[in-house]
């Protein structure tokens, strides 16, 4: 049986070669992706992002298991980051996640960002299209600790979760221009601890300041702020909660299809450059090195010198 | 290598793929994770990208991790003088899952004569103590590179 195949009948050991192939790039993984593209789009994939430390990891082992509960099959890409100087990784996502181990319903990738710099690997959004045609319902990805423009995930996930602690202080005001507009859901996670309430309440005291959110049917979306306690698996079940009713609302309001339009425009737009920029490469590589000293010394700007080297190598 | 790989998005991904990915994991009971943090530092300053699993991790947990993770090479850190119980459960699992071809390297105070056994029950390499990272990394390198 092919890879493809195996994939889609569940074959666990081909989802991870799978994975492996999509990671590596090479022509056989967009083989694999074309094989398996009509067999995905049926998961909710949900994303899971916040600062380093925030609890994204046990947030999401705690939210699988509350799937796991409810009898949805979970697939998980977590994705933490690669050295930019060894291009090495430490991957640690697993410590936080051993409640899941020995569950056949539970599959658990790592990825490195690989030089990546939106909070996911290139490879990512393929990687859930691995998971997702191998039929798993729910499909949760874990950003790299996010700063303010890893924003990356509001494009692959259908609904996005930002984490937050309590006693970040005037650094929520530093994190609310690039994260937080990307939430459809907002967690104030470690929920024990002093200044929790203070952090929802300043969360939602900014939400009510921003316009509201209609799609196009005129239904709104707020997103609700949720305290959870994620090492004791308290506040678990409201998020799954509001995670489904925002997976309603973007079926109701037709949201959804307006993202997922966008989505496939964004897709294929950057399937395009890649292209373009791989059979350019083919035929004016030696070319675009010459330019590259000549920009160095400053006899040619990059702008003059891209117009002529895209010039010369069209047929 | 180069300090700009992070920067230079299109040009570097042929740099980017097919890294060597390895497991280290920790099974049993003893909390010594020091070593295996050592070595899972080391192998990513080589520029692999390790997965690490975390202290007591039972000989199932460290299949069905090699398995979702598709690692080329498995390690295990054990301090605790369970290798000879341990290290063939692991290797058991590895093969129940179909996972047989994956090396698997033992890390730890293992006596020489264990070492030999443990070799012998189809352990890749052992490296005790005071074993340069250098050396540990070559022999990943060598061991992962050679995997189909």
């Amino acid at each position: 049986m092919e890879l493809a195949e195996l994939i889609i009948a569940g074959d666990r050991r081909a989802i991870a070669r799978g994975i492996s192939l999509v990671e590596s790039q090479a022509p056989a993984a967009r083989e694999l992706v074309a094989a398996l593209y009509p067999h995905a789009g049926r998961a909710h994939i949900v994303g899971i992002t916040g600062a380093p430390g925030v609890g994204k990891s046990t947030l999401v082992n705690a939210l699988a298991l509350d799937y796991r509960r409810r009898g949805a099959r979970v697939g998980i890409v977590a994705v933490d980051p690669s050295s930019p100087f060894s291009g090495g990784a430490i991957l640690g996502d697993r410590i936080r996640m051993r409640d899941l181990a020995g569950d056949p319903g539970v599959f658990v990738r790592s990825m490195a960002s690989r030089g990546n710099l939106g909070g996911l690997a290139r490879a990512t959004v393929d990687a859930v299209t691995v998971l997702d045609a191998a039929g798993f319902e729910t499909i949760l990805v874990e950003t790299v600790g996010a700063g303010q423009a890893e924003v990356e995930i509001a494009q692959a996930a259908h609904t996005v979760a930002v984490v937050q602690v309590p006693g970040m202080g005037d650094d929520i005001q530093a994190i609310k221009a690039g994260l937080l507009e990307i939430a459809d859901v907002l967690v104030v996670n470690k929920g024990d601890q002093d200044g929790a309430d203070q952090a929802v309440a300043v969360l939602e005291a900014m939400l009510s300041l921003a316009p509201p959110r209609v799609g196009p049917s005129g239904d709104a979306w707020t997103p609700p702020v949720l305290k959870a306690i994620a090492t004791q698996g308290a506040g678990i079940a409201p998020l799954a909660q509001a995670i489904a009713e925002h997976a309603a609302y973007l079926e109701r309001s037709g949201q959804g299809q307006q993202n997922d339009q966008a989505r496939a425009a964004r897709e294929l737009h950057q399937a395009v450059r890649e292209a373009l920029w791989e059979r350019f490469l083919a035929q004016a590589g030696s070319e675009l090195a010459a330019a590259v000293q000549r920009v160095r010394d400053r006899q040619i700007d990059p702008y003059t010198a891209a117009e002529q080297l895209l010039r010369d190598a069209e047929p | 290598m180069l300090p700009l790989v992070a920067t230079q998005a299109l040009e570097v991904i042929p740099a980017m793929t097919n890294r060597i990915r390895v497991l280290i994991a920790k099974p049993g009971l003893d909390g010594h994770d020091r070593g295996a943090k050592v070595i899972a530092r080391a192998l990513r300053d080589a520029g692999m990208e390790v997965i690490y699993t975390g202290l007591r991790q039972t000989p199932e947990m460290i299949a069905e991790a090699a398995l979702q993770e598709d690692a080329d090479l498995v390690g295990l850190s054990i301090l605790s003088g369970a290798h000879m119980t341990l290290v063939p459960r692991v290797l058991q699992q590895m093969r129940q899952q179909g996972l047989a071809e994956i090396p698997l390297v033992v890390g730890g105070i293992i006596p020489p004569d264990d070492a030999v056994a443990l070799k012998a029950l189809g352990v890749a390499e052992v490296f005790g103590p005071g074993t340069p990272t250098t050396e540990v990394i070559a022999f990943v390198q060598r061991a992962a590179g050679a995997r189909p």
